[in-house]
């Protein structure tokens, strides 16, 4: 039986803020396929191409017939757990603060034989499985019930293989945005402590502003994301209790690269999309990173929402593409420099939003209340990677498939 | 094809450096202290040896290659054996064929490893490429983690009891105090052992080695030139060797010896029942209790009652791992790949001192190393024979 | 004595003060909002680019931008289609003569105050004429509300119809601009138009006629209550923009001491 996870006890001040130990980092080139695809939130596993064994641990070369094709393929999650262990003892400084850590053999029905980590309420028999990013970002297979428990996400171990909500502080950046109010509501039901969301140009009134204003744990905060200081004085404020930071500050505008004879609206784009992420990052970034191991209300997971024609451009909105990738590009490397703190960076990427800016666009748009679902989920699965909605999935499996031919297809229409 | 004997090769010259917890210097230095030993046992210069071979862990960035440079070695014949827990028979294997067929003279087999303070927990981040990517992930028990798996499979599947496993550790301490070279210096009771601090469930305090840094070596020669250099010698009566057996078992239960352990005893011409002593690899007791059974002293499963009714001591009626092995002696790295069998031509030879088993004739040595991902993936085994036997 | 002499003399003695008309360029200072897709007034934005440090050891400075229609601005007659064609039109162009000179400051900010509509009409500028004078050819008329004194979202008092703050009429706008031939208009608001100047024939009135007749806006200032009616000296120098349409700039007048007054 899982204990349900309690609100942490305010601080001792005395006491130094607790480190952000790592999980051991080094993984094989093959073995970051599994990293991948825990990003994703996928279960597979190296597959045979030409005898269809799979292959764990993650292979070079198949160990039935030699072959070096071996795809990552999708399993059927599940397994029987048959040994099982609690590790006392361990020479690494993050399992040392993590231990007792549970951890066991589970056959797959493919024949190969898995070590995993153990939710709490695993015992022998048949258990799902998962794939998840772990503190170092690097993926992990952990054995679930079969069946939801009570409490079951308030498992410590696969509490720390996510990036939960639960009990933690959340910056959004934009309140203005049409899924702040569907963000925030999500994000109190799934148990957020508390939900700041940054208001610009507080001399600019807006509809939806009182009733944001008169929820309880919400919190309107000054935060321009294209004004440096506003948003060096918001973390000022609020950096050092910023536990999950969603920056859905956006600025597009319709339009091809040759439909305007300025730069105006690129210029805002890159000040917004991009250039707002850098300041954020830059104000933010360090506190996040220094509290990843502030027990249960650490510093966890930083999402930036951003358009899925961040990886292909869709030529009838140019700037907005350009843009979207420039702040794709800073998104990675903003991973890799938050990963040390064991704080997650999450990419949502999403298709045409049901707004003014995508009136011209068929249906199907993107409803705020997907938006805040995906984001949701994907924060309690610990993802790095989510495409949100239809379009956005079709997107990136095209994009993987052959981006020049997604590059081609988007053109169609364009140009004209 | 009938594999040709080992007929006219010979061990000699055991020598053990005393085994240290901890130790500043580098394996070289060890490696040194081992081949200067067994050198000096056999009264020979270093440069009357032309075959070395060498396992370690912690040479790195070296290999055998750089300890002949680094010890003014001049080899015609060069060997590396990376097999952690199999090295020692699988030096002896390669060594002895070498010799008998006159690729060298004198080879010196050695097996080396330092302890620094931190040295164990680098080991295991990079212990092999699946340990780094599937199993060090989790927990990063080490072996600790994996042996547990394996011990609690083994439970569930045989209803082995920890006391099974205590009756190992008790006996080996017991062993332990008779060798002035054991770490461990103090009696081990059953009750002891099993009120041990847990470490990975139901791995305990007990059921694990203390890493420390030392060396094993002997020497390999024709049994014409031991004689003339009047050196007490170990006949090789059969060996067998396997590298990841059974891979389909979904967890380890079995090891290589269970593929060739007909092969084994139909080459030495005995069986399991004619050995004076055996010493397997004993990283963990349930490992041992598999050599006993993949090695034909009983069925599989039935390996904790057969040992319950025996004394494993120097004394007893199967003395087993006489120094105290890896449990009680401590394992200095790739040595613990060579401790049973030097001490092994030490009771063949009757020079095993205060260890002594009587009228030891026939010994028997096995070896399991490297635990790559979820089992040992390496099994070998000898079996010995003094000169009278 | 010169009057520049005495000009200096008036000065350090207090006889004659300077007073700033101006808001401080702050990055939350309001701008006008056009509907969004049109390209918006840029917010004044100040990055550091060192600050003593390892950017810069021994200097601090900023880059900064905004656009030329930010925070207390000068409009100049390029600004609005109706002014395009007016030589000198761009504030690089001007006469910098015109930069300096007479201002009378008509006060409304009684009207202001009960009315965020309020409107600056002939007959208020009639009225503010047979008190003060007819209004000098070639001088600044500033039209004081007040407004300068709010702060926050009741500045723009932006609402679902469109901002809501005081301006001129069409015919107000017309009379200063035909009748009296004045150097240029000023207001404490967002812009020389009223919030609902859109609404006007023709729309912007101010912007219309002001820049169609090659007359100069001011905008965003502040503080006019400390003007005289009539009597103090505006300078309003735009930056040297070359083909700018207006320009930030600091606005400052030469007063009367408080001892004159």
């Amino acid at each position: 039986m899982t204990e349900p996870l309690q609100p942490p006890a305010k601080k001792n001040p005395q006491l130094r803020s607790p480190l952000a130990f790592l999980p051991p980092v080094p993984r094989s080139r093959a073995a970051l396929g599994l990293t991948a695809r825990a990003a994703e939130g996928r279960f597979a596993l190296q597959q045979c191409a030409e005898c269809g064994a799979v292959q764990y641990p993650p292979r070079d070369a198949c160990c039935k017939c030699l072959s070096t094709d071996l795809p990552w393929t999708d399993q059927p999650p599940h397994g029987e757990l048959i040994a099982e262990t609690t590790v006392r003892i361990s020479p690494d400084l993050y399992f040392r603060n993590q231990s007792p850590w549970r951890m066991g053999t589970v056959r797959l029905a493919s024949g190969v034989s898995v070590l995993c980590h153990l939710h709490g309420d695993v015992r022998k028999g048949p258990v799902r499985l998962a794939l998840l990013l772990d503190r170092a970002g690097q993926g992990t297979i952990m054995a679930l019930p079969e069946q939801e428990v009570p409490n079951m996400a308030d498992d410590p171990q696969l509490r720390e293989l996510g990036t939960s909500p639960k009990h933690r502080r959340v910056l959004i950046t934009d309140a203005r945005a049409a899924n702040a109010p569907a963000l925030v509501r999500a994000l109190l039901d799934a148990g957020a402590a508390m939900v700041f969301v940054g208001e610009s140009e507080g001399w600019r009134r807006w509809p939806g502003r009182a009733a944001l204003d008169a929820m309880e744990r919400v919190e309107i905060v000054p935060l321009d994301v294209t004004d440096s200081a506003s948003v060096r004085e918001a973390a000022g404020t609020l950096g050092g209790k910023t536990d999950i930071l969603i920056n859905n500050a956006v600025f597009l505008r319709p339009g091809g690269a040759l439909d305007r004879s300025d730069t105006v609206f690129a210029q805002q784009e890159l000040e917004v999309n991009y250039l707002g992420l850098m300041r954020l990052a830059q104000a933010f970034g360090p506190a996040m990173r220094a509290r990843g191991g502030d027990g249960i209300n650490s510093a966890a997971a930083w999402v930036n929402i951003l358009s899925a024609n961040a990886l292909a451009a869709d030529p009838t909105h140019a700037g907005y593409s350009a843009a979207s990738a420039a702040a794709l590009s800073l998104t990675q490397s903003l991973r890799a420099d938050l990963r040390g703190g064991g704080v997650r960076v999450m990419t949502v990427l999403t298709g045409p939003t049901d707004d003014e800016w995508y009136a011209e666009a068929p249906p199907p748009k993107l409803a705020p209340r997907a938006v805040a679902r995906a984001i949701v989920d994907g924060l309690e699965r610990g993802l790095e990677e989510v495409a949100c909605g239809d379009i956005a999935r079709d997107l990136v499996e095209r994009w993987r498939q052959d981006a020049k031919v997604l590059e081609r297809e988007l053109a169609e229409g364009a140009g004209r | 094809m009938t594999r040709m004997p080992y007929d006219g090769v010979v061990l000699t010259a055991p020598f053990t450096v005393p085994y240290q917890r901890y130790s500043n210097d580098a394996a070289h230095f060890w490696a040194a202290k081992g081949l200067r030993g067994t050198l000096d046992a056999a009264g020979l210069r270093p440069d009357q040896i032309d075959g070395f071979s060498v396992a370690s862990f912690s040479l790195f960035p070296d290999t055998a290659v750089g300890l002949t440079q680094h010890l003014g070695l001049g080899p015609r014949w060069l060997d590396h054996i990376p097999m952690g827990g199999a090295s020692g028979v699988v030096a002896l294997r390669r060594a002895a064929r070498a010799v008998q067929a006159g690729d060298a003279d004198i080879v010196a087999c050695v097996a080396a490893d330092t302890n620094q303070i931190d040295s164990f927990r680098k080991l295991l981040t990079a212990f092999s490429r699946f340990a780094m990517d599937a199993s060090y992930p989790y927990g990063s028990g080490g072996p600790n983690a994996n042996f547990a798996l394996i011990t609690d499979y083994y439970m569930s599947e045989y209803g082995a009891t920890r006391e099974d496993f205590g009756h190992l550790a008790v006996a080996q301490r017991a062993n332990a105090l008779r060798n002035p070279n054991a770490l461990m210096k103090t009696p081990l009771t059953m009750q002891q052992y099993l009120a041990a601090r847990p470490i990975a469930d139901p791995v305990a305090l007990f059921d694990c080695v203390m890493p420390c840094a030392g060396a094993e070596a002997f020497l390999i020669m024709r049994e014409d030139e031991a004689r003339q250099r009047n050196l007490p010698f170990a006949r090789i009566g059969a060996t067998i060797e396997r590298h990841n057996a059974f891979a389909e078992d979904p967890v380890q239960l079995r090891g290589g010896w269970a593929v060739d352990v007909d092969e084994l005893w139909q080459m030495a011409g005995c069986g399991p029942a004619d050995m004076d002593l055996v010493q397997t690899y004993d990283d963990y007791p349930v490992i041992s209790v598999m050599q006993f059974e993949d090695l034909g002293f009983c069925e599989k499963g039935e390996g904790p009652a057969f040992l319950r009714e025996r004394d494993l001591t120097v004394t007893g009626d199967l003395p087993h791992n006489t120094s105290g092995g890896q449990l009680s002696a401590g394992q200095a790295g790739a040595a613990g790949g060579f401790i049973g069998l030097v001490e092994a031509i030490r009771q063949v030879t009757g020079t095993a001192g205060p260890t002594q088993v009587a009228d030891a004739g026939r010994a028997l040595v096995s070896g399991f190393g490297m635990i790559n991902y979820d089992r040992g993936v390496c099994s070998a085994a000898a079996v010995l024979s003094g000169e009278s036997a | 004595m010169s009057a520049l002499d005495m000009l200096a003399t008036e000065l350090a003695t207090g006889a004659v003060e300077v007073v700033d008309l101006t808001h401080t360029l702050d990055p939350d200072f309001p701008v006008i909002v056009l509907p969004p897709e049109f390209g918006q007034c840029a917010r004044f934005r100040m990055e550091e680019v060192s600050a003593y440090d390892h950017r810069g050891p021994s200097w601090k400075w900023h880059n900064i931008s905004m656009s030329e229609h930010t925070g207390t601005h000068f409009d100049a007659p390029s600004h609005w289609i109706t002014g395009r064609d007016q030589p000198n039109g761009a504030v690089d162009e001007i006469d910098p003569a015109n930069f300096v000179g007479p201002v009378c400051v008509i006060d409304c900010s009684q009207g202001a105050a009960q009315d965020e509509d309020f409107e600056l009409t002939p007959q208020v500028i009639a009225d503010w004429e047979s008190e003060h004078g007819r209004i000098p050819a070639d001088s600044w008329v500033l039209m004081r509300t007040d407004w300068s004194k709010r702060s926050g979202a009741e500045y723009l008092n932006m609402r679902e119809d469109g901002a809501h703050s005081p301006g001129p009429t069409p015919e107000a706008i017309r009379m200063l601009v035909e009748d009296r031939q004045i150097r240029g208009f000023g207001t404490e608001t967002v812009g020389t138009d009223a919030g609902q100047g859109m609404h006007y024939t023709p729309p912007f009135p101010a912007h219309h006629r002001l820049h169609g007749a090659g007359r100069y806006g001011l905008q965003c200032l502040s503080g006019l209550d400390r003007l005289p009616p009539t009597g103090a000296i505006l300078l309003a120098a735009p930056l040297k923009i070359r083909n700018g349409t207006g320009s930030p700039l600091r606005v400052l007048a030469l007063v009367p001491g408080k001892d004159r007054t």
